[in-house]
């Protein structure tokens, strides 16, 4: 088990905000594991993964710790990829769906543009776009949410990454969607042996394939650890809170039942 | 008694010189006072039906009795009176709301344009209302920006009561919110309908949402009604391959790890 990222007392000021969007956390991130970073509206969960991006705004006070396994923070496009809720916001709108794929590989792994061409074709492949011949030539809008978030994904891996952060990849889509997505985020992590940390507010969500959980609120890391040894036996209040909350089928409706 | 039925109704889009049909030959009812969960994945018609209800767009075919009448042959002043039985509350409440207004002016708009109560009793009729939606009274001079989501979601509900409306369509209602605020406005809205009797079409894609709050739950799947059953007939009976995998895509607690969500929340 080794340390891929280790963060120590990190805090994240936003320019012309008094409080903290994050507030002295301390948490190690392991080489290939999948971390579930879980919190509501708020809780900082997204400015972490901002932060481990280095993709913070311009402006933003960064005090405390990440020290990389690598000795230099990963570069955004090369070592780590990123995938964003609103997919419709990641892809730009006039270049066709090869050509953002395939930009990836030409910058960071010196493809030439038939070659990075070819290896798109095979990532629109892997993501399981339909059709994906047809699927390079298209634009984003032509495609629908679903799809632009498989297009998304694909783009995030072409350089090969060692390591993904999924931004509530999956909130904009519909649950059948979400489902589908997220098994696809599962089997190429796994395939590829990558680390992914995948924030979401949905601590179920990430219940069904994290290895660990860390769970946010108010800009403070709440608890850690083995998913299984966070939901089985939370020690804090608003972890317990959270899984309490939680809904599905199983759970007792509001309404009275109807008779059959 | 049946408060709603709606009756083969049709609706065809183009997209691209071709007809795409939103919505195929839909039949369903509802009675007073019951909830009926329209559950179905992007694109299925579910949206659409709701638009054609709220008569924000036409339907190509088919009739909706409301309220004893033909709702969609009803026109101009005679639509607007009768609007205050039907109301709507929308996933994005912000989008909703003129960005300028205060909660007061939101809440007294419907109260003015349906003449619910005489002009000096409003603002202790807004207060009642805010009351109701669990808000205190000091609320009302608030800007709608200034309040958090979950209280605006509450806003938006104050504003779909305030004209007693018999029917309350919702369309993905609770979907932005966080989870912890979700489950509280979910009681909410349980609570005025065993109050008021007030029938809800709840619009969403979240299986779980409509199994807590919905008495039958209708499947839609490309413009089509697939399924329509009690929300336990569908849940654990499913017949059709939409509602079976609406069901599988419904986030569980991994196995092994039901400890922690044995405790019930719903005290």
């Amino acid at each position: 088990m080794s340390v891929l990222c280790e963060i120590r007392n990190l805090s994240v000021t936003y320019r012309g905000q008094k409080i903290p969007a994050l507030n002295g956390i301390d948490l190690d991130v392991i080489a290939g594991e999948r971390l579930a970073i879980i919190g509501e509206s708020g809780s900082g969960k997204s400015t972490l993964a901002r932060a481990v991006a280095g993709l913070l705004p311009s402006g933003s006070a960064m005090n405390g710790k990440m020290r990389w396994s690598s000795g230099h923070p990963l570069q955004p496009g090369r070592d780590l990829g990123f995938v964003f809720q609103d997919p419709s916001a990641s892809l730009n709108p006039v270049l066709t769906i090869g050509e953002q794929v395939a930009e990836g590989a030409r910058q960071h792994l010196g493809l030439s543009w038939n070659r990075a061409y070819s290896q798109a074709l095979d990532m629109l492949q892997r993501v399981h776009i339909p059709e994906p011949d047809k699927a390079l030539k298209a634009f984003p809008h032509q495609l629908s949410g679903g799809q632009r978030q498989r297009v998304a994904i694909a783009a995030a891996l072409a350089a090969k990454p060692g390591f993904l952060i999924a931004d509530e990849a999956t909130s904009a889509l519909d649950m059948v969607v979400q489902a589908e997505i997220v098994s696809l985020l599962d089997e190429l992590v796994r395939e590829a042996g990558m680390t992914l940390l995948f924030i979401t507010h949905d601590i179920a969500l990430a219940s069904g394939f994290a290895d660990r959980v860390a769970i946010f609120k108010d800009g403070r890391l709440v608890e850690s650890g083995p998913t299984g040894t966070v939901l089985a036996a939370p020690q804090e209040a608003y972890t317990k809170a959270l899984i309490a909350s939680h809904r599905d089928l199983s759970t007792p409706p509001l309404v009275r039942e109807v008779a059959s | 008694m049946t408060l709603l039925s709606v009756e083969n109704l049709s609706k065809r889009f183009s997209s691209g010189g071709r007809q795409v049909a939103a919505l195929h030959d839909v039949s369903f009812m509802l009675a007073a006072g019951e909830t009926l969960g329209l559950v179905g994945a992007s694109g299925s018609g579910k949206s659409t039906l709701a638009r054609i209800l709220m008569r924000l767009i036409s339907a190509d075919a088919g009739r909706i009795r409301f309220d004893g009448g033909d709702w969609l042959a009803l026109t101009g002043p005679e639509l607007r009176r009768r609007r205050a039985k039907m109301q709507m509350v929308f996933q994005d409440v912000l989008g909703a709301f003129n960005p300028r207004a205060t909660v007061a002016s939101v809440l007294d708009d419907p109260l003015r344009i349906h003449g619910i109560v005489p002009k000096n009793e409003r603002p202790n009729e807004i207060a009642g209302l805010l009351n109701r939606v669990g808000l205190p009274a000091s609320y009302a001079e608030r800007s709608i920006r200034e309040v958090s989501g979950g209280q605006r979601q509450r806003i938006a509900i104050a504003r779909a009561i305030a004209t007693r409306p018999s029917l309350i369509v919702l369309d993905e209602a609770v979907s932005a919110l966080d989870v912890s605020i979700r489950g509280k406005i979910l009681e909410l809205l349980v609570e005025l309908q065993e109050e008021r009797g007030i029938a809800y079409l709840f619009v969403s894609h979240d299986l779980a949402v409509l199994r807590a709050v919905s008495h039958r739950i209708a499947v839609m799947d490309a413009g089509r009604l697939v399924e329509t059953g009690t929300a336990r007939q569908v849940i654990d009976n499913p017949q059709s391959s939409a509602a079976r995998a609406l069901i599988a895509a419904v986030p569980r607690f991994a196995t092994g790890t039901s400890a922690g969500i044995s405790e019930g929340h719903d005290s």
